[in-house]
């Protein structure tokens, strides 16, 4: 298995890969998102408590559930960065943290207009909104350390560090705000009753779920192939990558 | 089909607002999450033609030394 | 390589870094007095009314002691990275986690111990009620080696930038959150006149959690700042 892994810690047969694959889930996403988030928006009967508001799950679900896991994965490719030294791996921290930090954003973003109508303001000290919010924290401090090196295999590392350091943080830090949030119950959060969905509401959010998950896929190649290019721009494959066969003509002669 | 016409889709009965407020929101996030890789390989383009331009210099002026020699 | 050696060069590290914390006593002075002064404003700024100041008062000593640590955080291993000493850290024959550790431990000593010491005057200038003095001390005394464990990762990670400052509680706060939750509920519910002995048993929890698994955070974080 290793020997077939090995040309991907490379960047060309990498790149190359992920050229392969970035139309693939780009296809799906675009499927995807359109048929979960359309049939969510247009045919999904309407909640019989919350009315037509509850229809903002089908991006707020997916959002939150693809902020946690791409910071898992971010984690993920950390400590494959940092124990094999791959530099793939390296670039690709990079290449998830502001996919995730976007995803981190609408969760919230959506979760708090959907608190407008539902609790009746813009932002509750929820637990899960919190925490969050607290995962965005961590996202825009891995991003920030990241560019903060002069030298960018150093920034890699480093926030190679900071998110293994954040994903050991994350679980103590969701639930430790959960049990501060029932510690502090207010009486403007009403608990909705979670009876388990009817298949005409869950059938749309599975497919929304899939759409953003192959959403987040591509956006993540296609970070990753410009993470690549940037980290070998002085090579010739790069070159005949971005100008086109003129310039490795010109470098022929 | 769970609306009757397009104004009831829009209204989304009542909670139209919100649930437009929110879909435009992910939109835009993602939208510019999407121009900013598209700016950045842009960029990257430009960098690497000034690259490119600075090795041919280079390689000239090394021929021009070595025919003079 | 045996036991002995490596605890002698573990006492070696702490001797040497507390005398050098000793020399500069304005390095550790400042951060206690900026924890004074930041306490001391919110009364001006809320009123001083003992029943909103003493609600809050446990809240309050949390989130200053959390800055002040931040504040003192720089002085962790700026000083050791300037004059290369933090090389000569790498080369010593004993693991560097275990280093780490101990120079941890040598900070916590200047800067977690004097809050814990100093707690009472402030729980004091905050109208604190009594029954809540000793769940505050002990609040700070299982506390304070987390922030300085986790201060010293943040330090560990910026400190081959010349302008660490901001960056550092930019990665750090969030990671505090914990600590702050279970801390201020502790003496909130002394307070109350209830138990405290489940949040106090977390916070020890979380105390020995981080000071077991942040010497290797710190380590790696060394080994990528000095290359």
């Amino acid at each position: 298995m290793w020997r077939w892994l090995h040309p991907y810690a490379k960047g060309e047969a990498s790149y190359r890969l992920l050229g392969k694959m970035l139309p693939w889930f780009s296809v799906l996403a675009v499927i995807g998102v359109v048929v979960g988030v359309g049939w969510g928006l247009a045919f999904a009967p309407p909640d019989y408590q919350q009315g037509d508001s509850y229809r903002i799950i089908f991006i707020h679900v997916p959002a939150a559930l693809y902020s946690m896991g791409s910071f898992t994965g971010m984690a993920i490719v950390a400590l494959i960065a940092l124990v094999w030294q791959i530099r793939t791996a390296e670039w690709s921290i990079n290449a998830i943290a502001p996919v995730g930090a976007v995803m981190t954003a609408i969760s919230l973003f959506t979760g708090a207009v959907w608190g407008k109508p539902m609790w009746g303001t813009w932002w509750e000290w929820d637990a899960r909104l919190t925490s969050q919010l607290i995962l965005l924290f961590l996202y825009i401090g891995v991003i920030a350390l990241y560019h903060a090196f002069e030298d960018k295999r150093t920034g890699a590392k480093a926030a190679a560090i900071l998110s293994l350091v954040g994903v050991v943080n994350v679980p103590i830090i969701h639930y430790s705000v959960y049990w501060w949030n029932t510690l502090h119950q207010t009486s403007t959060i009403t608990k909705f009753a979670k009876p388990s969905m009817p298949m005409s509401m869950a059938t749309p959010l599975y497919i929304a779920l899939f759409g953003f998950a192959m959403l987040t896929a591509a956006l993540i190649c296609w970070r990753l192939r410009n993470e690549i290019l940037k980290q070998e721009l002085h090579r010739p494959w790069v070159q005949q990558e971005l100008l086109g066969d003129n310039a490795a003509q010109t470098e022929g002669q | 089909m769970a609306f009757e016409s397009w104004h009831d889709f829009i209204a989304m009965g009542g909670y139209g607002f919100y649930v437009w407020l929110s879909f435009a929101g992910t939109f835009f996030a993602l939208a510019g999450l999407m121009i900013h890789t598209m700016l950045v390989r842009k960029n990257l383009r430009k960098l690497c033609a000034q690259e490119a331009a600075r090795q041919q210099r280079l390689a000239r002026r090394k021929q021009q030394r070595s025919s003079k020699a | 390589m045996n036991n002995a050696s490596t605890w002698q060069l573990l006492k070696t590290v702490m001797l040497r870094d507390a005398k050098v914390a000793l020399r500069k006593r304005s390095d550790i002075l400042n951060p206690l007095v900026f924890l004074l002064i930041v306490v001391s404003l919110f009364p001006l700024a809320v009123g001083p009314g003992p029943d909103i100041l003493g609600r809050i008062a446990a809240g309050v000593i949390w989130v200053a002691a959390l800055l002040s640590a931040l504040l003192g955080s720089e002085r962790l291993f700026r000083d050791d990275y300037l004059d290369g000493s933090l090389e000569q850290l790498l080369l010593v024959p004993a693991p560097l986690s275990a280093l780490a550790l101990a120079k941890v431990a040598v900070h916590w000593l200047f800067a977690g111990l004097p809050l814990v010491i100093l707690s009472p005057v402030l729980a004091l200038l905050l109208k604190l009620p009594f029954e809540g003095w000793g769940t505050l001390a002990l609040s700070l005394l299982l506390g304070t080696p987390i922030l300085s464990a986790l201060t010293a990762i943040g330090a560990a990670l910026t400190v081959s930038l010349g302008r660490g400052g901001a960056l550092v509680s930019l990665l750090i706060l969030p990671l505090f959150i914990p600590l702050l939750i279970f801390a201020t509920a502790a003496v909130e519910a002394a307070l109350l006149g209830m138990p405290v002995s489940g949040q106090l048993a977390w916070l020890a929890a979380l105390m020995v959690l981080t000071v077991t698994l942040s010497p290797l955070a710190i380590a790696a974080s060394i080994r990528v700042s000095v290359n």
